[in-house]
């Protein structure tokens, strides 16, 4: 009994498998977003920053966040050392060999960001202008997006028992007053300028071109992690600037095709329990009839 | 044959309960301490390393050791091993009470648990591209299912209890529960795969912070291989400390078997593992990794030796040897998850993390609360049963002292 | 001087005039065009009215408004406006000033300034001018004025008079006549200039400047003396003089140790001379800034006593692209080593239990 029941078993796990193996040819269920030339986007140029940090300040004004106070050279100071939950823009010093200069961090507007990808209720989610948005009603403080995110972007508010995160959302409170993001209001170098990506990427090819020696001859963001609406230019290759070397693939596309694979219309898990729902069934008639069929196993 | 489950009985208070009765208060005013205080006061986790030990060790590796559920229900119901199903009932508590426990730590976890019920309830708000989701309604409805395929023990008792309410109601279910059972154990089958599964999928999106050692494609697979083994692992305890609490033989032979199996589940994670580093290119790196080829090879051994151990058993049974397998095996799969979720996560930018001893004090509180809620409940409730009537070697009491305090 | 002069002749021609105006207009950041509007005004005869009250005070205030030299006091007070009530200035004493100031509060529409505190105490009986209470004159007189301006730390919040323990309840302008606009001009005493532009764009345009939440003029105000020192580069880069005359003291570099109010006074004093002259104000003679506009600083305070900052901005330290983050606690090391050996270690001793008590079964056998 016990054995003709476990050729069912086995057969019955060979559908449930293959009909699992057909499902990711049948649809590759992951939704592709593509670059949008019409995207909000930021140009930072890691070649004119002299880190003067009024982005900074305008960015908290804007924001309207407290300065983040540190003590230096034994007094007090703004002076952040990286986003934080209170820093949605910072500028960092990078050196390679002996140049070294300023570079602006903030959220990257990817084009298929990972955060989005992951975040349980959509509280992050792609906006109008494909700017990367926060909805605090939605968010269960789960910060997978921290643990997703490959720039490190963002931040929680780890000192406050009814927290939130906090990034950059490209001053999106500002466009009813027809205002742009603070910091590339107040950037007295265009060093970061805003802008629709398309606008943007043939200003940063124009900057190339025009001083070919001083830039490196590529725009990361424009193909990087498929894409980001915040794009760098660079003298120095970009891994000085903390930014992460990731493909040209989106950084959550790995898990969304294996996730979008196994669970595709739920047929996979669907087919599995009814094949375990007929095996047990089926065991256990057998076992009621037979009941000695277990001891004969054991023997 | 087998033989009916019956409440153990005896003192709820043993000394080791009132030290865990006691870990649980401390545990208590750690946890006001978190809710009022924050988490950046409690914990070491910072915006490096969102995730600590309560997600690395209280969720994925106390949903693993409570996996001997779901291993117990593979073998009995679709493998029809019947000779094991005494074992599934204590299995499927530890496994209840394993989910629960995983849940109030998720809870503590949480930076806003006030939204959390929103996740099983606002459907339209899921978002199909998230493991986590996945996971989450996962665990909230196997915690569901594995009540459910609990509730006979407790019915049984009232059911026990004579004439009354309780009993008409627990006579009028347990048929019904009894005719839905292939059902029920098909979800608790299918749930436990699918979010044990996805346990891995989860740093499947951390391609740049996960060590290449750690981070593949076959994330998935590997979790769930470990998933079974230290379920089935954990069974041992189970059996050791059912024997003994029944003052009833171990079944050596009977476990010999079991352990060939598990032999089985931990060869082939190994030979998943290896067979991705090797199609990866990686196979370099297990030598040349410095801290992370220590790790690696840590995990390696512990469940290569369990497996070897467990493999012996078909020559030689002893239930020594077999506790030291479940042993190695136990720690070999506990090193593999608390690695890939911290030891071999690499945030960069400077970010170190060691839980504080909040976050250790928490998570020993509420495996002080597992371990009360076990006692009692076998203590009162018909869960555990004796393997086999028929007397062969008896316990060593000191044994089950060992295992059980 | 010019008092014998009579008033439709200016003391001034059109030309002089209209510089004065637009000196005043630019000191306070109103543009150059300003100055003219105003010099068009007040040539058409519309020179505001202006009735000046003293209280409790030092006429520190109107000395230093006495001291400017664009406009100079003759073109102050016998072109730019008409000042109907001033104890201090005026010829006239006793009943004819009193009857000065009664005709004007009988036209009303003039603009009020308060200099000196009001004491509160015993039903104000603390400072009297003719019979009157100080209170009792300031609520008649600013009920019929356009424009309420309270000069000096004293008018605007109580200054030293207020001092602990304050026997007199002397109190500021803002609080007695609470519900009314009333634009203060704290300092001990008060830039002169920062009092000019308010009451000149006030003549001007009818309106009055950005206030911020205490009635202060943000052109004046918004920033903290920090802000904008001319020693703050020293600050930046660490460099602090640590007693009077020492050389960190010789050489001009923060005064912060020793106890500058800077960080936290709202002023504009290191960007407005005093009467134009370069460097005439605490911070600029080498002592640190006493906080005289600023209320629970000033006078409460002690004068050698740091005070923490305000408004932080950064130095020129830079984070760079890495940081060490994160901490390790040595305690929390040891507990969780101890509980990971407790485990491991409570495993091997059940396993060796049972191993030798297997040994002792087949012993028995």
């Amino acid at each position: 009994m016990a054995r003709i029941s476990r050729r069912a078993a086995l057969k019955t796990f060979a559908a449930a498998g293959a009909a699992a193996a057909c499902v990711p040819e049948a649809a590759d269920a992951r939704v592709e977003r593509k670059p949008s030339p019409e995207d909000h986007g930021l140009l930072v140029d890691a070649v004119r920053c002299v880190g003067c940090r009024a982005c900074v300040t305008s960015c908290r004004e804007a924001n309207g966040k407290a300065p983040d106070v540190q003590v230096v050279n034994g007094a007090a100071y703004d002076a952040p050392i990286d986003l934080n939950a209170q820093t949605l823009t910072v500028i960092k010093r990078w050196e390679e060999g002996k140049d070294a200069g300023y570079v602006k961090a903030q959220c990257m507007h990817c084009v298929h960001p990972a955060c989005v990808s992951v975040c349980m209720l959509g509280a992050l989610h792609k906006g109008a202008g494909g700017v990367v948005e926060y909805d605090v009603a939605k968010c269960v403080g789960c910060r997978y997006c921290q643990v997703a995110c490959p720039f490190n972007v963002p931040k929680f508010e780890w000192a406050k028992a009814l927290p939130r995160i906090v990034k950059c959302e490209l001053c999106r409170h500002r466009y009813a007053e027809g205002k742009g993001p603070a910091c590339a209001e107040v950037c007295p170098r265009d060093a970061v300028t805003s802008g629709k990506r398309g606008e943007l990427l043939a200003e940063a090819r124009r900057r190339i071109e025009a001083r070919p020696e001083a830039y490196q001859a590529r725009i990361y963001g424009e193909t990087d992690g498929g894409g980001t609406n915040v794009l760098y230019l660079s003298p120095v290759p970009f891994g000085a600037l903390g930014l992460p070397a990731l493909g040209e693939e989106p950084a959550p596309a790995l898990s969304e095709t294996i996730q979008h694979g196994i669970y595709q219309g739920f047929v996979a898990p669907i087919a599995l329990f009814g094949a375990l729902s007929i095996v047990t069934w089926r065991n256990r008639r057998s076992a009621e009839h037979a009941p000695a069929a277990g001891e004969e196993e054991s023997r | 044959m087998t033989s009916r489950a019956r409440p153990v009985g005896g003192k709820l208070l043993s000394p080791s309960v009132q030290i865990m009765i006691a870990l649980l208060g401390f545990a208590t005013i750690a946890a006001a301490a978190r809710f009022v205080k924050g988490l950046g006061a409690t914990t070491s986790m910072n915006d490096g390393f969102p995730w600590g030990i309560w997600i690395a060790f209280d969720v994925v590796v106390g949903t693993a050791l409570a996996s001997g559920g779901y291993a117990m229900a593979l073998l009995v119901y679709v493998f029809n091993k019947g000779r094991y199903h005494p074992l599934v009932r204590p299995a499927l508590v530890t496994s209840f009470l394993g989910y629960s426990m995983a849940g109030i730590a998720v809870a503590f976890d949480l930076g806003r648990f006030w939204n959390l019920w929103r996740v099983p309830l606002f459907f339209w708000e899921w978002n199909g591209a998230s493991v986590l989701l996945e996971v989450a309604l996962c665990m909230f409805a196997y915690t569901l299912v594995l009540a459910i395929e609990i509730s006979p023990a407790v019915l049984e008792r009232w059911d026990a209890d004579g004439a009354g309410r309780r009993a008409d109601f627990a006579r009028r279910w347990l048929p019904r529960l009894e005719r839905a059972l292939p059902f029920i154990v098909a979800l608790g089958l299918v749930l436990p795969t699918m979010h044990q599964s996805s346990l891995g999928s989860l740093l499947l999106v951390a391609e740049t912070k996960l060590h290449p050692l750690w981070h593949t494609g076959l994330l998935p697979l590997l979790f769930l291989l470990t998933a079974f083994g230290m379920g089935y692992a954990i069974l041992f305890f189970e059996a050791i400390f059912s024997s003994h609490a029944f003052d009833r033989p171990l079944e050596t032979r009977l476990f010999a078997r079991l352990g060939a199996f598990v032999a089985g589940v931990l060869v082939a994670f190994l030979a998943v593992r290896f067979s991705g580093l090797f199609a990866a290119g990686r196979l370099g790196l297990t030598v040349r990794s410095g801290g992370y080829s220590f790790f690696f090879w840590a995990e390696t051994l512990l469940l290569a030796a369990a497996a070897f151990l467990f493999l012996q058993q078909g020559v030689r049974a002893s239930a020594a040897a077999q506790l030291q397998a479940a042993l190695l095996a136990l720690a070999g799969g506990t090193l593999y998850r608390i690695d890939a979720f911290l030891t071999a996560y690499r945030p960069g930018q400077g970010w170190v993390y060691f839980p504080s001893y909040f976050e250790i004090l928490i998570t020993l509180g509420i495996v002080a609360t597992e371990t009360v809620a076990y006692v009692y409940l076998v203590r009162k409730f018909p869960v555990l049963a004796g393997v086999t009537e028929t007397r062969t070697k008896p316990v060593p009491a000191a044994v089950g002292q060992g295992v059980a305090s | 001087m010019a008092l014998t002069t009579p008033a439709v002749e200016p003391v001034l021609g059109r030309r002089d005039f209209v510089k004065v105006c637009s000196a005043a207009a630019a000191a306070v950041g109103l543009p150059a065009w300003a100055g003219e509007k105003m010099a068009e005004k007040v040539a058409q005869g519309k020179k505001p009215s202006v009735v000046w009250l003293h209280f409790q005070e030092c006429t520190g205030c109107t000395e230093s408004l006495l001291r400017t030299s664009h406009p100079d006091v003759g073109a102050l007070v016998l072109d730019l406006v008409s000042l109907d009530y001033h104890e201090t200035l005026h010829a006239a004493a006793g009943h004819q000033i009193e009857a000065s100031l009664d005709a004007a509060v009988e036209r009303g529409g003039y603009v009020l300034v308060v200099e000196g505190a009001i004491p509160l105490a015993e039903g104000g009986i603390y400072c009297q001018i003719g019979g009157k209470n100080a209170v009792d004159i300031l609520k008649r007189v600013a009920e019929k004025a356009a424009a309420v301006v309270a000069i000096g730390s004293c008018a605007s919040w109580g200054g030293v008079p207020s001092a602990d323990p304050n026997p007199t309840g002397a109190t500021g302008a803002p609080t007695v006549l609470a519900g009314k606009t009333v634009v203060t001009l704290p300092g001990c005493p008060a830039n002169p200039y920062n009092l000019l532009g308010t009451v000149l764009q006030f003549a001007t345009f009818g309106t009055l400047p950005a206030l911020d939440g205490k009635g202060r003029p943000t052109f004046a105000y918004a920033r903290v003396i920090h802000e904008d020192c001319p020693r703050r580069p020293h600050f930046d880069a660490g460099r602090f003089a640590s007693l009077y005359g020492d050389e960190g003291h010789r050489n001009g570099w923060c005064l912060y140790k020793l106890g500058c109010k800077g960080p936290q006074t709202h002023a504009n004093c290191s960007l407005l001379s005093f009467c134009e002259v370069p460097g005439a104000w605490p911070i600029g003679v080498g002592h640190p800034c006493v906080g005289c506009t600023e209320q629970g600083v000033a006078f409460t305070v002690p004068l050698h006593t740091t005070v923490p900052i305000d408004k932080p901005t950064a130095p020129m330290a830079y984070p760079g692209i890495t940081a060490e983050r994160g901490h390790v606690s040595a305690v929390a090391t040891g507990v969780a080593g101890v509980v990971v050996g407790a485990a491991a270690g409570a495993g091997y001793a059940a396993s060796r239990r049972l191993a030798r008590s297997e040994a002792q079964e087949k012993q028995e056998d």
